[in-house]
């Protein structure tokens, strides 16, 4: 049982569950923000009922998914301390930085500028609460940078010295954490990522409502933006991908060699399409591969040179002494071809669906169509996990790259049972909040877009008015136009 | 005045900030199980902080990323040495945030009722344990030559500790009690200053024993000064309850919270957090601070950023600033929910 309860894989495990938790509510809450600000600005300047419609319809989706992201969000800031003191003691310096200004520049635009917008129907002035949408949808994105610049420094450490005193890292150049090149393409990959699960989800729910054709008015341009969305942003993840993906081969080479399962250096290098592995004996059993294929993603030139893994292994042992340097190359490997597999499949639902419902085109009969554009909803979030499952697992043995090993990062002061408690209760937490969650949404898709009152009465209506006479004026009486 | 120095004012001021804010927010979810009678009224209550309460928990990220930042040892000791409180604290905030935004989506009798517990709960638990955790840092918990906590968890739960948790859960419902009598209208209001005068009186005598206490321990001249400034407030406050002042006796119930805060981190300094084992392990504000690079660094955006952002969280409150009552409540079944 020894191995069982060691404080090193709970932590890791708990990690894992929590942030990959999280982010299945973070990209929709950036994607979906920002579309019911485009829908909401739509009504501002046309003022068709529809598209107010929409807003309220997709922005109450919006609100029960950015609870949950809301909530998971603080076991991240906490659990850094709580399990990864040494972590925390090590990197704080540099790490700890972004995720104040996070917290000070992002969260609070964020958190009060949605109360404002949830609370400040027919309260603001429109124009007002218009902007409130704007500034929340703003303040996701900002949030998403600076994170990434502090997880970007852990994959590439930049703009940082180590103290011989205090054995710290120590920011010198805070504006190469900021922009370094890692960051940025990560942040790019990231959001547009984001866009294509918003996107996704709106084609989702939008092709089950049409199935049945409901409210066509509402979901048939709903679907319409959820399909451009989807393309333009399925691109834009290639893109940025691709050029992440040669900013890996300078940075950590290990992680892409892995991912490919080269183990031996290779000129020109293949792209793997399948592999079955010997890790134990650093060689493939089963291999299908397009030849030369990978050293053009890798450098743009087709005859490039790739080192392969057993030979970055012996590199790196000679640099930071006797230990593996190798990921878990299966996990590796995989992740890296699921994450790419549903990323370029929700952009081909896309790019099919724009051309079915083409305009003046009748919409398509057949049920699969439908079907099929439902299931799209999990292949964004699908691909986000897997992605963040390669990018952080293909860095091990390492926390911080080529600095500090995951192993030296955990609590040196917590227990194998105390770390375990924490595991079990946050996994059966978020596991119940999973289904009521879904149930939620589920719930509230059904229920379709509501329909928007005329007229609002003013005064006293229904039972609660105590003299039912009086109040014709009387702002103060009236109800609440969005209440808890 | 040296960045170390100034990185403790601000990291106090961040947890002040978040005491004055969600201690009311707490107080009133505790209240939604004591003051209200009824589902409407549950409802007036949950509406007067629904704007809001999200804003305030920020005060509390914001306290932890700069502990993080300006002081990584600090927040390495105390989040892994705390750790079963913070899980509790973490379970409760979570259960509580989920709550506000879910309790409302159905109409449904059960559903409401398991909320309605989440809410409360979800509130006491926090409100309890911050204190719990601030009279340990200030009484000093066993941390060894290595900066590592060594105690346990029955080390943090001593008679000192559970008082300030006392402390904390009765102030807080004071405060949330004087903000419903100040945001509401009819009955509703009238009980909430009646109550909040007996829990006023409560937390006087409480609050009493825990800050003597403190001062003989730890204090110093000026721990002393911000002592007599929370009873005088806190005092104040029960008389402005008395006369009907509610905008007054919100103020001062506040004030009550900011003084007896910086009393502890009066005490504290220069520790942040003391060590009962040896003097010579406490951490301090050199010992467990950052660079002065990145301090600066964060000096620069905190002084850029903060003013912008208690403008436009004030402008809020100023939105959101007409008292509800029960007539306020819709009655009609939001769409969806049914």
């Amino acid at each position: 049982m020894d191995l069982a309860l060691d404080p090193l894989d709970i932590a890791r495990w708990q990690f894992g569950i929590t942030t990959v938790y999280h982010f299945l509510f973070v990209p929709l809450t950036i994607g979906l923000s920002t579309l019911v600000a485009c829908l909401q600005t739509a009504w501002y300047r046309t003022g068709k009922e529809h598209y107010l419609r929409a807003t309220k319809f997709w922005g109450k989706l919006f609100l029960i998914n950015f609870a949950m992201g809301l909530v998971t969000g603080i076991v991240q800031e906490f659990q850094f301390g709580m399990n990864w003191s040494d972590y925390s003691r090590f990197v704080g310096d540099v790490f700890g930085a972004p995720l104040a200004i996070e917290a000070l520049v992002a969260f609070f635009l964020e958190s009060t500028f949605l109360g404002l917008w949830i609370f400040g129907w027919e309260k603001l002035p429109k124009k007002l609460h218009l902007g409130a949408i704007w500034a929340a949808a703003i303040g996701t994105m900002l949030s998403a940078y600076f994170i990434l610049a502090a997880n970007s420094w852990m994959q590439h450490p930049t703009g940082y010295k180590l103290n011989p005193e205090t054995g710290r890292a120590e920011l010198t150049d805070f504006m190469a954490v900021l922009t370094q090149n890692t960051a940025v393409s990560a942040f790019a990959h990231v959001i547009t990522a984001a866009f294509l699960t918003a996107g996704a989800f709106l084609i989702g729910i939008s092709c089950w409502h049409l199935r049945k054709r409901n409210e066509v008015e509402v979901f048939r341009p709903s679907l319409r933006l959820g399909l451009w969305v989807a393309v333009v942003a399925g691109l834009g993840v290639a893109i940025t991908g691709d050029f992440q993906g040669k900013i890996m081969y300078e940075q950590q080479p290990m992680k892409m060699a892995s991912a490919e399962a080269l183990w031996e250096t290779s000129k020109p290098a293949p792209f793997s399409l399948f592999a079955i592995g010997d890790v134990n004996e650093g060689h493939n059993k089963v291999a299908i591969e397009i030849p030369g294929a990978l050293s053009f993603l890798a450098k743009s030139d087709p005859n490039a040179e790739l080192p392969g893994i057993n030979d970055i292994q012996r590199e790196m042992q000679e640099k930071y002494g006797p230990g593996d340097y190798r990921p878990n190359i299966p996990v590796t490997y995989w992740t890296f071809r699921f994450m790419i597999g549903f990323g370029m499949t929700s952009f081909a639902v896309g790019a099919i669906g724009l051309w079915l419902t083409r305009k003046k085109r009748e919409l398509p009969t057949n049920k699969w169509i439908w079907r099929i554009g439902l299931w799209t909803i999990a292949f964004p979030l699908l691909g986000n996990s897997f992605g963040w499952i390669f990018t952080e697992m293909g860095r091990q043995p390492w926390v911080v790259f080529g600095v500090l090993k995951t192993e030296a990062a955990v609590s040196p002061s917590v227990s194998a049972g105390e770390v375990l408690t924490s595991l079990i209760v946050f996994t059966l937490l978020y596991g119940v909040l999973a289904v009521v969650e879904f149930g939620l949404l589920r719930r509230y898709v059904i229920a379709g877009p509501p329909e928007i009152e005329k007229e609002k009465p003013r005064g006293p209506e229904g039972p609660d008015g105590p003299d039912g006479t009086s109040g014709s004026d009387d702002d103060a009486d009236r109800p609440l136009a969005f209440a808890y | 005045m040296e960045l170390t120095t100034v990185w403790f004012i601000l990291i106090a001021v961040l947890w002040i900030g978040y005491f004055f804010l969600e201690g009311f927010d707490f107080g009133v979810g505790i209240l939604t199980k004591v003051l209200a009678r009824n589902e409407t009224e549950r409802r007036v209550l949950i509406n007067t902080i629904g704007p809001v309460w999200d804003g305030n928990e920020v005060w509390l990220l914001t306290a932890g990323g700069a502990t993080f930042a300006a002081f990584p040892e600090w927040y390495a000791t105390l989040f892994s040495g705390f750790y079963l409180p913070l899980l509790l604290i973490l379970v409760a905030l979570i259960l509580r945030g989920v709550a506000f935004e879910y309790r409302a989506k159905r109409n449904d009798d059960a559903w409401k009722r398991n909320w309605e517990q989440a809410i409360f709960w979800g509130s006491l638990v926090p409100a309890f344990l911050w204190g719990v955790a601030f009279a340990n840092i200030v009484r000093g918990v066993k941390i060894d030559s290595q900066k590592e906590y060594v105690g346990n968890l029955f080390d943090l739960l001593n008679p000192y500790a559970l008082l300030g948790g006392l402390v904390t859960l009765v102030l807080f419902t004071f405060h949330g009690a004087v903000f419903v009598g100040l945001k509401t209208v009819g009955d509703i209001r009238v009980r909430a200053n009646a109550l909040a005068f007996k829990l006023g009186l409560a937390t006087a005598v409480l609050a009493l024993v825990f800050l003597v206490w403190t001062q003989a321990d730890t204090g110093n001249g000026k721990s002393l000064a911000a002592m007599i400034v929370a009873v005088a407030a806190l005092v104040a406050a029960l008389g402005a309850n008395r006369v009907g002042r509610e905008g007054w006796a919100f103020v001062l119930s506040g004030v009550t919270i900011v003084a007896a805060v910086a009393m502890l981190f009066l005490t504290l300094f220069p520790n942040v957090m003391p060590s009962s084992i040896d003097s010579a392990y406490n951490l301090t504000t050199t010992n467990a601070a950052s660079s002065p690079y990145t301090l600066k660094i964060m000096t620069c955006v905190a002084v850029i950023m903060t003013p912008v952002v208690l403008c436009y969280q004030g402008w809020t409150y100023w939105v959101f600033r007409k008292r509800i009552g029960t007539k306020n409540i819709p009655t009609t079944v939001p769409h969806g929910a049914g």
